[in-house]
């Protein structure tokens, strides 16, 4: 109950980006159609713009946006005005003029769901075992070099780890592709680069929680009831220590899976993350606020999805 | 719980239990000894928790959806940006342009080698004494890629097409040219059959033009007036490039267009000269960044890269050396444009002043390092029958008398002014900050960069919110016209807000000239006015292209002033000739084909 009463409220929580992002496209300065060359007419640029009604008032185009407006046909019948977002409708997009925003996110989205969800395993693979050793080997060298590393990785961004793992894997050993994406070999360098920053970032949240958990009343009893070292530390520390790494997931894969332009851009990944940038340079109003639309989507729904693993993992937590 | 130091040294691994239990983590005392054995990573893997085992088995199925099928391409370029359309009547970019050049054909089409008009689907053609009526005589044989034959009337539609209003086509200019094209376009006249483009039958088009129109034939190649398919666009509107098959009338079909990831052509065996299609599928890959492309191109993934962007700036005085990459001049200008209707630019003396000052010589040497030639006049060099004119040089000496005679001896009382520039390339910004320095020097000036993103810059060139302003344009037609006639007055592209009628007059004159000598002069001399005696603008230098392939692998690229390369020219050498030729001295290996020949261009300008 609790959770389809969230799920509910999400709606005009995302009516409220939507309008958001909408109004704060209109108010950029340049439009779509601002180009080096000006359009061969004045008239032609006033045609363009009627095409796609941005000659009607921000509100009426907004809500010709979301599907709520009604027109008056010649004969004097009202009826509303086709496509929309309550049709699942993001619209055309005003640069790539073949294309419908839905078109376009029809084809960028595998790849970035693909490239998002293969980082996120990357990511728990390694940085939950890496952060719970840091954690259980407190003062070893493992620790230090487990710390070290995820620092590290943390601190050097995709931008710069991406051209070295293509420099050392894919141009001076060989081993794998530059760039482009059309077989398994091609994902591996960008999972690597999408995925060790956070790597890092759940290594130290697993640690941190590790370390919490370890302090615990209830780890000295289980202790004290003669359970063996890894039953104590994996059954029961593991459940709660995984917590604040559960509560990072949920934005953390709405943001992967809606892609990475830094990532995208190095290895040409036909995903949407690149169009999340260049369509706000662009001025390509439909697609920007699709893809808000999208990510606020995913983003909501994922904290949702937290918000149930929270109450499955955690016994002192009740959603009422 | 031993914790003295003495106990420490006492035994090894004293150290690790001593931190160990001062922080509570790890083995305490009281845990038996078989226990206290920590590991790296769990002994007992059954044990793992689900979520650790999932992301792995997850990773494995999903990678298994990423494999594409599909035959290797005989030839893989990579165009650039990502085209924003295919479809010959909206599309604006070069990228776009050079896929639908290879989809749709015109009346002519580009000779590969100086991007000449050649017959493409008109075989022949008459033109009227006056030059006002051209007849063009399709090949009755062309169809389309579905099987329907290519006619007159395919022709018509499509130019209408680009010209109707409710098309919203930027580019229509290019179909003004048509007696009633601009007319129609503006909506001022209605009638669509008083457009001057008519098919008199099945295989002959009429065309009328306003004004002899010694360019028309470049135009007729021009991608805007290729043919497109009639029913497609019918049946389904703005999308009938998503629809497979899309029916092409050029040497190549459309097999697949994935955004951002690639395109795929495959040679349109019902092409009229489809023998003399050298590739059968060609993949277009498009490319945001340069390192990216370099690495494609040296790991041997893609063959050809031809734009200019593409090619990492850092290494430009290294790459430059290298045989593979051909630097060539084309039909392009950087210049500065002023904003005559803000004092003191308004002042010519002012202006000229500033462009008497510019050391072109500097810009092209340390900053831009492509191999541009520096620009005196606006219209690049190498335009058959035109001369451009010779512009302001460099003669600081003047320009401080000019700018004194202005009323401000040694910059003294000059108000401070800003240079704008957009942030789409580094490069624009160190050029403003060397005229900067230049201007700050000579003439005592002062003045501040102003940098937009680049929509925010263009509304403010189109609007006239900019004292200075960089710019730059790219011709579409080996003709002087598509330099000039953007600066008469109430041209969109002008954008100084310098307006002169005489300049008008001039341009207007030479269109309806006949006489190709006569022509030539009344441009000049409206060129004359532009950068010598108005200096609304001041130019810079020419572009140059750059492209990137091995000579010895890839045969029908042609340098050209219009950087096209019709691809039904290009093909890869098999392995076996390259073979062959790799036993052969290369040099002269080269001289032995008459092609390849063209293919290294002297890196000066002609």
């Amino acid at each position: 109950m609790y959770f389809l009463k969230r799920l509910v409220f999400t709606i005009p929580l995302i009516l409220v980006i939507s309008f958001l992002a909408f109004g704060l496209m209109h108010l950029a300065p340049g439009g779509p159609f601002d180009k080096e060359r000006a359009p061969a007419s004045p008239e032609i640029k006033r045609a363009l713009e009627a095409k796609f009604h941005l000659n009607e008032p921000v509100w009426k185009q907004y809500l010709r946006y979301l599907g709520l407006l009604w027109d008056r046909t010649p004969e004097g019948n009202w009826h509303r005005v086709d496509g929309g977002l309550i049709a699942g409708d993001f619209g055309p997009s005003m640069r790539y003029r073949n294309h419908s925003v839905n078109d376009i996110i029809a084809q960028g989205l595998p790849a970035s769901l693909t490239l998002g969800a293969l980082s996120f395993c990357f990511a728990l693979g390694f940085g939950l075992p890496l952060g719970f050793v840091t954690a259980v080997r407190k003062g070893n060298w493992q620790e230090y070099a487990g710390s070290f590393l995820a620092l590290l990785v943390i601190c050097v961004p995709a931008l710069v780890i991406g051209p070295i793992l293509v420099m050392v894997f894919a141009i001076k050993w060989r081993w794998f592709p530059v760039a482009l994406w059309c077989s398994p070999w091609h994902a591996v360098l960008p999972t690597l680069t999408l995925g060790l920053y956070f790597v890092g970032r759940i290594a130290r949240l697993m640690r941190e929680g590790m370390l919490t958990i370890l302090h615990a009343e209830f780890i000295t009893s289980a202790r004290a009831k003669g359970l063996s070292e890894t039953a104590v530390l994996l059954k029961h520390g593991f459940r709660l220590a995984v917590l604040p790494v559960v509560s990072y997931s949920g934005p953390l894969l709405a943001d992967l899976l809606t892609g990475s332009f830094v990532v995208e851009n190095i290895f040409q990944i036909p995903g949407v993350g690149v169009f999340l940038v260049n369509s706000t340079l662009n001025r390509d109003y439909p697609m920007v606020v699709g893809l808000v639309v999208l990510y606020a989507a995913l983003l909501l729904l994922l904290n949702l999805v937290v918000d149930f693993a929270y109450s499955l993992l955690d016994p002192r937590v009740k959603y009422e | 719980m031993k914790t003295s130091a003495s106990a420490l040294r006492e035994k090894p691994g004293a150290l690790r239990r001593f931190w160990n239990a001062e922080h509570g983590t790890g083995t305490a005392e009281w845990m038996p000894t078989g226990q206290r054995r920590f590991f790296l990573l769990p002994r007992s893997t059954p044990r793992i928790p689900g979520g650790l085992a999932f992301p792995f088995l997850a990773a494995a199925l999903l990678l298994a959806g990423c494999v594409r099928s599909g035959p290797p391409a005989d030839l893989v370029i990579i165009n650039g940006a990502e085209p924003e359309s295919l479809d010959p009547g909206l599309l604006t970019g070069q990228a776009d342009g050079r896929v639908a050049l290879e989809l749709f054909e015109g009346l002519t089409r580009y000779d590969p080698t100086n991007a000449a008009p050649i017959p493409g689907l008109a075989e022949s053609w008459e033109i009227s004494p006056d030059g006002r009526v051209y007849t063009f005589h399709l090949r009755p044989h062309a169809v389309w890629s579905s099987g329907e034959p290519i006619t007159a009337r395919d022709f018509v539609y499509s130019w209408l097409r680009v010209l109707n209003p409710g098309t919203a086509s930027e580019y229509a200019g290019v179909l003004f040219y048509l007696k009633n094209g601009e007319e129609y376009c503006s909506g001022n006249i209605r009638d669509a059959s008083q457009v001057g483009v008519k098919a008199m039958d099945d295989h002959t088009l009429r065309v009328e033009l306003k004004n002899p129109t010694p360019f028309f034939l470049d135009l007729c190649a021009y991608v805007t007036l290729r043919v497109v398919p009639r029913q497609a666009i019918e049946k389904y509107g703005d999308r009938w490039l998503m629809t497979r098959p899309v029916p092409c009338s050029g040497a190549y079909a459309l097999v697949a267009w994935r955004v951002n990831d690639r395109i795929r052509l495959r040679k349109n065996p019902r092409y009229w000269d489809a023998t003399h299609t050298r590739s059968e599928i060609v993949d277009l890959l498009p490319c945001a960044s340069a390192n990216t492309a370099l690495n494609l191109y040296e790991t041997g993934a893609a063959d050809v890269v031809w734009d200019k962007n593409l090619v990492p700036g850092e290494l430009l005085d290294i790459l430059l050396k290298r045989p593979d990459f051909h630097s060539f001049s084309y039909l392009g200008t950087y210049f500065i444009r002023f904003n005559v209707t803000r004092k003191p630019f308004d002042d010519a003396r002012v202006r000229k002043a500033f462009a008497l000052v510019i050391d072109k010589k500097r810009i092209v040497e340390k900053i831009t390092r492509g191999g541009e030639q520096i620009a005196s006049g606006y219209t690049p060099r190498g335009i058959p029958g035109y001369d451009t004119p010779e512009g302001l040089g460099y003669e600081p000496e003047t320009a401080r008398k000019l700018l004194a005679e202005a009323g401000f001896p040694g910059g003294k009382g000059f108000p401070s002014f800003q240079y704008l520039c957009d942030t789409t390339s580094r490069l624009h910004e160190q050029i403003a900050v060397e005229l900067q320095d230049m201007w700050q020097g000579e003439l005592g000036v002062h003045l501040e960069i102003r940098k937009l993103e680049w929509k925010t810059y263009l509304r403010a060139q189109g609007d006239l919110d900019y004292d200075l302003c960089r710019s730059s344009w790219i011709g579409d037609y080996i003709d002087a016209n598509t330099f000039l006639d953007m600066f008469m007055s109430n041209n969109g592209n002008n954008r100084t807000g310098w307006k002169n009628p005489r300049y008008d007059e001039l341009i207007r004159e030479a269109n309806a000239q006949l006489d190709r000598i006569k022509r030539g002069n009344l441009l000049r001399q409206a060129e004359t006015m532009l950068v010598r005696e108005e200096a609304p603008i001041v130019p810079l230098y020419y572009y140059a292209g750059l492209m990137y392939y091995r000579d010895s692998e890839i045969r029908g690229i042609f340098p050209n002033l219009l950087d096209v390369h019709p691809i039904q020219a290009i093909y890869k050498m098999s392995p076996k000739s390259n073979a062959q030729r790799s036993t052969s001295e290369m040099p002269a290996a080269r001289q032995g084909t008459g092609l390849s020949v063209h293919n290294r261009p002297p890196t000066t300008d002609r």
